[in-house]
């Protein structure tokens, strides 16, 4: 092994001007995204992997990326979906006996530009006070001013176009066709992890492409729904506000995550807005009002419901706000059997604090 | 749930004298849980027998009783006042236990006295072995295989049965007391023996050894709405077989999968959910199999803990605070994060840092000890680093350690031995990180290194980098080493000193070169939240990077040294003192800021200083230090020889020293100029003198007749002192030092055979010395002052000796020119009054004086030594009737085998005050009696 990278520079340049510099890692390139932040300690393959995330240029505060390596079966999707990784440590080496691989073969496969050695906490902090905003990763050696063009001339993320790349395009089914429940699932990019507790729920699940009609989706003949997460802005999906809307006038179950969580409100006439820099991390502490207890939850959301519309509404009802900021984390539609978190219920274990959101799900439909 | 408004008086049981195993992260805590009651009003009743302890003081707590931790002690409080409930959790093994001995006899029920934080119950199943086994199988968890002894037949049929390497742990012990690690049947019958004398109930349980697993630990919070939080998750670098407390460990874990912290979670919520009631802060730790990933529940601790202590300055999250509000009655949600004041207490804190924990070893002081670190704890103190990374994080520690090491390496001091290398690798001793080091360097294959330490590959890589980085250095000269390769190096946390002694130059060169370049420091917030949340409260570490977060206010303001990791002859009698500063310095309108490394400190409590800096007391981060914040002076008097070293490279850059100079200082401390103001002074003192050689020696002691005090001229706690009494035992006793300490200067002392030995602690202000107290010791002279039972004021020294003592302190502190501090150690012979040596600092005494006279001293000293305040300017109303004793504490306990008697080099790991009415109390006539039993010469 060789010391670690002295000279491969990088350099990461934010539509503010703000310049970071740093050293390569992942794969050489060049790549624009919205810069985000994630403070979470753990789950770096599941994160990177979240369709919630595509296109997204993510810092992680976590000091060290990367040094237990890419399991087998545990991303979030089938691909890498993040644009670009900005961190302070990236893990050279890797060390677990589950890993297939390290982290640097997964970027160079997926085509993930990153940088490193990186003051990620200055620039958590400078996305904090200005907002979250584009930025543009590079370590081919172009000139600031190269940058700053191409970073002008990128165009405005289209939900449309970030689906296409999430969503299946294809239908397909998980679970034993003779499970007790048939669960629809319209894929706007739905993490594996959620699929899979569906299928421990004893359902047998159909996953739609996120353009697929009702129609078409309710020859499946589910009993109950399911809108998941997945990236961009919820107000551009004009047309899945409607399904929700016509799936409410029925009795079936309908259960929101995330974007899913969203666009629910908004078919309730909630409005639902960007927010400076978003929650994205494992720790995001959330307290369920109907029960009173709190709960540590997966977060990777950058769209909030506006607290002050759903209180006043005569359509929803808060379930859930975060302990942290107060934003509203849950929701429940009036005399309907259909509600919506903001967090992800990504869980691998019954004693999960919110394990309970599927059961409350399956239990709407029994 | 809100808090229960029916409690108004609770009784908090402190953790005692320090032991090996309960040191001083139980003054964190039970200071903290004071604190943390009083604010939400209710009364708080203190038992601790330790006077050397902030939670003791009325700072803390509305009533303090420095009572032996006894039931009958517990009674007499129960009868003075008025007490609601009893807090157990808050010191350590010893309140638990003794909160369920006064059970057992009915007291909490006689006096009507709720138990808060956790059912009793509990105890018995997380303590007694068999029960917790049958309690985890019960809720579906793994633990090792195991069975319960009770005889050593019984053992031996377990042995048998479960086979080798099997772990004996005694129950109802702490640290892994008279626990050990059994390889070969050979020694079995041997350690089993030892294992049933050290359980207070004669039983031991035997567990299938999961040696080199993974060991991790959860440290978490419950409330009474069975709201859960994990706190940190703390990963040891050395894995399973050696304790924990023993440990390098590491915050946040880092080799841990998401699936993984799941399930380590799930069990942890598990077992204390089922456990009973339970509100506050809980320990569980667990072993888990590299390979396949099963886990295994080792232990859980239902009370703060000295994890808990690390996991509270590791995250910021101050977790003894919390649970003691738990313990009213709150849930988490209903509290604020202390450290961001905006978010919510129900968090579980995120890091942008990596904290790496060493343990502080004092095997010097055990001759004939076991230095393999085992089951059993042996660890004296600890340190914590902070960092970017792993490399600077570990290296951060090295420096804190105050063993001669300057980082990892790089220092000179490694071996060259393969084989030997190779054999500390097997058998792990303190220095076996620095060992792993040695052994990259001369080329053994990571994977080899692996196969013997069961060290994760991950470390072993990050570990692997700092050699590559020494190697790439030594190619260079200062002159053309480039920018980003020193920037690299800095990095990876090598100190200036570790650079220097690769390119062969001076550490202020390198310094200098570093300057020149711009690869300074800056310093980053602690905050809980990896910068998600704005944080109010400043407590910061030191790294390399673009944006620094401290910033420097307009206020004066005054650092204070601390002492570093706690070990013999230094411990937390300075952070009591440094506390104590801290406040004063507030009082007196400066802006306080702290430095010190050592996690189970008061004074690293994040709101006790008005700027806290988690940084090594090692030169390169103070002078970073100082130069960023252009203090108005440094106090060096509080923070034991640690702080007082650093005093000379202070006043040669200019830096004021708060309180007596360096000149005064070094005037006490340089023995040859010492000698002679005391003989301008007319003072006795025992003949002496200095020698580099054996030669020499002889020559000296020829002078001063026998017995001779032959020691180092450096030393703490009088470290490798010995007594020797003819030339024979001189000379071995001068070749042993010299081949320990090389070329250091000897000092040889006529020994005062059988003198009485007494001390003062004093304050001089320039104008008046106050004397703050006079004790006698029951010991004879040759016992260490730290070992010895020290009695306030003198029991059997007539007012003519006394008067003399007291004005040779006088003419001591006015030639001396002492501007604060002051302990003199005195031996009186035939009448006649010899002065042996004279601290210019803060004593161990200090604060059990101001805890006998109740009188705040320190407080008084610290203003003194500012200036701000005269001797004259404070009331001195001392508040005891009788006498108070200073009885030392050892842990011999843990080295079995050692020789237990005492001398010239102090053992004794803690101390204890008791107050007598007369000179007629049974136990002081038991002690007198005694007083040359342990008598080493």
């Amino acid at each position: 092994m060789e010391l670690t990278n002295l000279n491969q520079e990088a350099v990461l340049l934010l539509e503010d001007g703000t310049v970071f510099r740093g050293k390569q890692c992942g794969n050489a390139g060049i790549k624009v995204g919205e810069i985000n932040f994630v403070v979470g300690m753990t789950g770096f393959q599941e994160i990177f992997t979240d369709p919630s995330n595509c296109g997204q240029i993510l810092v992680t505060t976590n000091t060290h990326v990367g040094n237990y390596g890419v399991a087998p079966n545990e991303s979030a999707s089938n691909k890498v979906q993040i644009a670009g990784l900005v961190c302070n440590k990236f893990a050279n080496n890797y060390s677990r006996v589950q890993a297939e691989k390290g982290l640097q073969e997964l970027f160079e496969e997926n085509d993930v530009v990153g940088v490193e050695d990186i003051d990620t906490r200055a620039l958590v902090r400078h996305i904090r006070s200005k907002g979250s905003m584009l930025g543009i990763l590079s370590s081919n050696g172009e000139k600031i001013d190269e940058l700053k063009r191409q970073l002008k001339d990128y165009p405005k993320n289209n939900t449309t176009d970030l689906l296409k790349n999430v969503s299946t395009p294809q239908a397909y089914t998980v679970g034993e066709e003779t499970a007790k429940f048939k669960i629809a699932v319209l894929d706007l990019g739905v993490r594996k992890n959620i699929l899979d507790n569906l299928v421990w729920h004893d359902a047998y699940v159909k996953v739609f492409p996120y353009n697929t009609s009702l129609e078409e989706i309710n020859k499946f003949q589910p009993q109950a729904y399911l809108i998941p997460n997945g990236p961009g802005n919820p107000n551009d999906l004009r047309e899945v506000i409607r399904m929700i809307q016509t799936i409410l006038k029925t009795d079936k179950p309908l259960l929101g995550l995330g974007l899913g969580c969203q666009l629910m409100a908004i078919s309730q006439n909630v409005e639902v807005v960007k927010m400076n820099h978003g929650h994205r991390s494992d720790n995001q502490p959330v307290k369920n009002l109907m029960t009173g207890k709190a709960e540590t939850t997966i977060q990777s959301y950058s769209y909030t419901i506006n607290r002050e519309q759903a209180e006043k509404s005569t359509l929803i009802q808060i379930t859930h706000v975060n302990l942290n900021d107060e934003v509203v984390e849950g929701i429940s539609i009036k005399n309907k059997k259909a509600f919506g978190v903001q967090f992800l219920p990504i869980i691998y274990t019954k004693e999960h604090d919110s394990a309970y959101i599927y059961d409350q799900f399956f239990e709407l439909i029994k | 749930m809100p808090k229960d408004t029916s409690i108004k008086s609770v009784l908090i049981i402190g953790s005692g004298p320090i032991i090996i195993g309960q040191a001083c992260e139980f003054d964190y805590s039970g200071s903290q849980a004071a604190r943390s009651l009083r604010e939400e009003g209710v009364e708080v009743s203190l038992i601790n027998s330790n006077p050397a302890t902030i939670m003791t003081d009325e700072v803390t707590a509305d009533h303090i009783y420095l009572l032996p931790l006894t039931v009958e002690s517990i009674e007499q409080i129960l009868q003075e006042r008025q007490i609601d409930c009893v807090l157990p959790t808050m010191g350590g093994q010893t309140a638990l236990n003794l909160c369920k001995e006064a059970s057992e006899i009915g007291l909490w029920e006689k006096y009507n006295v709720r138990v808060i934080g956790l059912d009793l119950h509990t105890i018995e199943t997380t303590e007694d072995r068999e029960l917790f086994r049958e309690y985890c199988e019960k809720i579906g968890l793994k633990s090792a295989p195991s069975m319960v002894a009770n005889s050593m037949l019984e053992g031996k049929d377990a042995a048998q049965k479960i086979g080798f390497p099997i772990v004996i742990r005694p129950s109802y012990t702490l640290g892994g007391t008279g626990g050990s690690i059994v390889y070969k049947p050979d020694n079995f019958e041997k350690l089993l023996a030892h294992g049933l004398q050290s359980s207070p109930v004669h039983e031991v349980l035997l567990d299938k050894a999961v040696i080199g697993w993974k060991e991790i630990e959860i440290e978490l919070l419950r409330d009474n709405n069975d709201n859960v939080i994990i706190v940190c998750t703390v990963e040891n670098l050395d894995p399973m077989g050696v304790h924990t407390g023993d440990s390098i460990t590491v915050a946040p874990a880092v080799t841990i999968s998401e699936k993984l912290q799941q399930k380590l979670k799930e069990q942890s919520i598990k077992l204390i959910r089922n456990i009973g009631n339970f509100s506050g802060g809980c320990n569980v730790q667990f072993a888990v199999d590299p390979v396949t990933e099963d886990v295994i529940v080792v232990e859980i601790n239902p009370r703060v803990s000295r994890s808990s202590a690390l996991a509270s300055k590791a995250t910021g999250y101050p977790i003894a605070k919390i649970a003691s509000k738990l313990a009213l009655g709150y849930s988490l949600d209903e509290l604020e994060n202390q450290i961001t004041k905006t978010t919510s207490a129900f968090f579980e804190p995120s890091l942008d840092y990596i904290i790496v924990k060493i343990p502080r070893w004092n095997f010097d002081k055990f001759h004939g000890a076991d230095t393999t670190l085992g089951f059993q704890m042996k660890a004296v103190g600890e340190v914590m680093g902070i960092g970017r990374n792993f490399n600077e994080a570990l290296q951060k520690a090295c420096q804190s350690l105050e063993n001669r090491k300057i980082g990892i390496g790089a220092d000179g001091k490694s071996w060259t031995r393969i084989q030997d290398v190779l054999d500390s690798l097997e058998k792990p001793s303190w220095d076996r990180i620095f060992k792993i080091y040695d052994a990259i360097n001369l080329g053994v294959p990571l994977s080899s290194i692996h196969k013997l330490t069961q060290i994760d590959m991950w470390f072993l890589n990050q570990i692997k980098d700092l050699s590559l980085i020494e190697k790439e250095i030594r190619k260079y000269t200062l002159d053309t080493l480039p920018k980003n390769l020193l920037e690299e190096a800095k990095i990876n946390g090598f100190s200036d000193a570790q650079i220097a002694w690769i390119l062969s130059v001076d550490e202020d060169e390198v310094y200098a070169k570093r300057k020149e370049l711009g690869v300074m420091r800056v310093f980053k917030t602690v905050d809980t939240c990896a910068g998600e949340y704005d944080a109010a409260t400043p407590y910061f570490y030191s790294t390399f990077g673009v944006e620094n977060e401290s910033i420097r206010s307009e206020k004066k303001k005054i650092i204070v040294l601390g002492a570093g990791p706690n070990r013999i002859g230094q411990g937390i009698e300075f952070d009591y003192c440094c506390v104590h500063g801290l406040l004063a310095l507030k009082e007196e309108g400066y802006e306080a800021i702290m430095i010190n490394c050592n996690p189970e400190t008061v004074s690293t409590d994040f709101d006790v200083a008005d700027k806290l800096y988690f940084e090594p007391v090692f030169w390169e981060h103070l002078w970073e230090l100082i130069e960023h914040e252009q203090p108005e002076g440094v106090i060096v008097q509080l923070g034991g020889q640690t702080a007082l070293k650093l005093a000379e490279k202070l006043t040669e850059r200019g830096v004021k020293i708060i309180g007596s100079s360096y000149n005064s200082l070094d005037l006490a401390e340089d023995r040859g100029r010492f000698s002679d103001l005391l003989k301008e002074l007319n003072i006795p003192y025992p003949e002496y003198g200095t020698a580099h050689n054996a030669d020499q020696a002889l020559e000296v002691a020829k002078r001063t007749g026998y017995p001779v005090l032959v020691r180092p001229s450096y030393v703490l706690g009088g470290q490798r002192m010995k007594i020797v009494i003819n030339d024979d035992e001189l000379e071995m006793a001068v070749l042993d030092l010299l081949k320990h300490i090389g070329d250091n200067q000897i000092l040889i002392d006529h020994f005062l055979d059988r003198a009485i030995e007494a001390e003062i602690d004093a304050i001089y202000d320039g104008e008046t010395v106050k004397i703050m107290g006079v004790m006698e010791h029951i010991e004879p002279a040759g016992i260490h002052s730290g070992d010895s039972n020290a009695v306030l004021p003198p029991f059997s020294l007539g007012p003519f000796i006394i008067d003399t003592m007291k004005e040779y302190t006088e003419k001591l502190c006015k030639a001396l020119e002492i501007r604060g501090l002051i302990n003199i150690q005195f031996a009186i012979k035939d009448k006649k009054v010899f002065v042996i040596e004279a601290n210019p600092r803060a004593s161990r005494t200090t604060p059990f004086i101001s805890k006998a006279y109740n009188i705040p001293y320190l407080n008084y000293a610290t203003k003194i030594m500012l200036g701000t305040k005269k001797v004259k300017d404070f009331e001195y109303k001392e508040k005891m009737e009788g006498y108070a004793i200073k009885e030392p504490v050892f842990s011999f306990n843990k080295f079995p085998g050692v020789s237990k008697e005492l001398g010239p080099e102090m053992k004794s790991t803690g101390e204890t005050i008791r107050f007598i009415k007369d000179l007629k109390d049974a136990y002081f006539r038991q002690l007198y009696r005694e007083k040359s039993m342990f008598l080493s010469k």
